[in-house]
């Protein structure tokens, strides 16, 4: 195995362009685990934390771009304004010590179904920026995954940023485990609501073999809105679109039974967290905060 | 490869390190520094918490080349660490720190009720020995490196603080109960002191 330390990001993507099978390690939370137990030995392991601009984020006049390596503390501590269901999901990554390592670069790069980041970022409507020797581009979050833990990446890009548009509105993360910390996602549902564009985007985790929306529920709910002049008149959403809507939800997962959980409890739990996270993010949208913010 | 950092304080060095080991095992088996547990090797457990240029985190999973040229404090080093802390603010002199001999020798010597000797403990290792809230051992040296920043960070912790702080740390054995009551126990001491000082 060879240890590669690039000082900087052109060093870091010529290194990869001569070795397209190096392994990426920022934070190493999932990449040590590997190699610790054996399911893994890279030819090459590719160090990134020396490129100091991957742990830097700007906040621009409509997005945030966020370097592939910040961590999910100070997501959570620097930018819950900005980014609230984004920093919600993260507070549910593991423990203090991984979101001190983790970030949203490795989540995209590993694509589990279970990351936690990923319904945020579906939900969010991001586009992550990807660069080679060969040029830049941007992947739109939609088209980013493509496989159980394969995404639209070529094997000599690395991740640069995520470029998040900054929330207009209200948004929610919801996910259901075993105990608060240290729980990989039974499953998850983010949602945002994006009174600008009078739209809901929505993500799923680790009920479906990639993180996915619910698009049909999405639709449904912005026609729903929009004829009811709900986005005006702030009135409560009535319990049947509600319920329609996390059926809708519940339809767009492809879960399978696992360790984990069955994948009719998957279908179920879905539901149900479309359900509330819809009355969380639209109650805040009327104005009216939850009293407790727990997810 | 041959990796250079600084161990509580003091530049170390190791040679003929492994391209995909962690920083844990450099710190175990290539310095002779036990004291940070190897259990889950995962990050699920938190037995081997160090701090990481400050901030905790699993050494399991950081990769030993990742730390070329960082500092790492392990908990060999928490007491003078702590005593570095509470004297300077930090350590500026370069001086301080704990050699790897002295760490590689380091054992708790609480302070004797009696007579009050042999208080080379961080106040958190005191108040853990004090509150009851070791049992096996095994977890505690992870537990200590984390209270301890938690402490650093926020002074006077809610429960709901001390347990989210904790909550990459396991512990089989006490039913936590006793390790919350030594991290109040520690917050309540510095608390006195601050008040002691007029501060």
């Amino acid at each position: 195995m060879d240890f590669l330390r690039p000082a900087s990001w052109e060093e870091a993507l010529a290194a990869k362009a001569e070795h397209p099978t190096a392994v990426p390690i920022a934070g190493g939370t999932d990449v040590m685990v590997e190699i610790n137990f054996d399911h893994r030995r890279p030819e090459y392991l590719l160090d990134l934390n020396r490129i100091g601009d991957l742990s830097e984020w700007e906040v621009g006049e409509k997005t945030v771009r966020l370097g592939a390596s910040v961590s999910y503390t100070k997501i959570m501590e620097n930018l819950r304004a900005e980014l609230p269901g984004l920093a919600l999901a993260s507070h549910t990554v593991a423990s203090p010590q991984i979101r001190n390592r983790g970030g949203v670069g490795g989540n995209l790069g590993t694509a589990s179904p279970a990351g936690d980041a990923h319904p945020a970022l579906l939900a969010s409507g991001c586009e992550v920026e990807v660069e080679s020797l060969r040029g830049r581009r941007m992947i739109p979050i939609d088209d980013f995954y493509v496989g159980v833990k394969r995404n639209a990446m070529e094997p000599d890009e690395l991740i640069r940023s995520v470029h998040l548009p900054k929330a207009d509105g209200p948004q929610q993360f919801s996910k259901v485990g075993t105990r608060n910390a240290m729980v990989i996602a039974v499953c998850a549902f983010g949602i945002a609501l994006h009174p600008e564009t009078r739209t809901v985007r929505t993500g799923i985790g680790s009920a479906a073999p990639t993180p996915v929306r619910a698009k049909e529920a999405e639709d449904f709910l912005a026609a729903a809105l929009d004829e009811g002049g709900f986005w005006e008149s702030g009135s409560p959403i009535p319990p049947s679109v509600a319920k329609q809507f996390a059926q809708l939800a519940s339809g767009a997962c492809n879960p399978i039974d696992d360790v984990r959980g069955s994948a009719k409890y998957r279908r179920h739990a879905v539901g149900i967290m479309a359900r509330r996270t819809l009355g969380w993010t639209w109650e805040s949208y009327r104005g009216n905060e939850r009293s407790a913010q727990c997810a | 490869m041959r990796v250079t950092f600084t161990v509580n304080g003091r530049q170390q060095e190791a040679d003929d390190v492994w391209e995909g080991e962690s920083l844990l095992y450099v710190l175990r088996e290539r310095m002779g520094l036990p004291g940070s547990k190897n259990a889950c090797e995962q990050g699920e457990c938190g037995s081997c918490t160090v701090r990481l240029d400050g901030v905790p985190v699993c050494s399991c999973l950081v990769a030993a080349g990742q730390v070329e040229g960082h500092e790492v404090v392990t908990v060999e080093g928490l007491a003078d660490y702590a005593k570095q802390r509470a004297e300077h603010g930090s350590c500026g002199s370069g001086a301080c720190g704990t050699s790897i001999d002295a760490a590689k020798q380091w054992e708790a010597r609480p302070a004797d009720s009696q007579t009050g000797e042999n208080t080379e403990l961080s106040p958190i290792q005191q108040a853990f020995i004090d509150a009851g809230a070791v049992q096996c051992g095994f977890c505690t040296p992870g537990l200590l490196v984390a209270a301890d920043e938690l402490l650093e960070r926020n002074a006077s912790p809610s429960d709901a603080d001390i347990r989210e702080a904790l909550s990459g740390n396991l512990c089989r054995c006490t039913g936590y109960e006793k390790i919350l009551d030594a991290v109040r126990l520690a917050a309540a001491r510095g608390e006195g002191q601050t008040a002691g000082q007029g501060a």
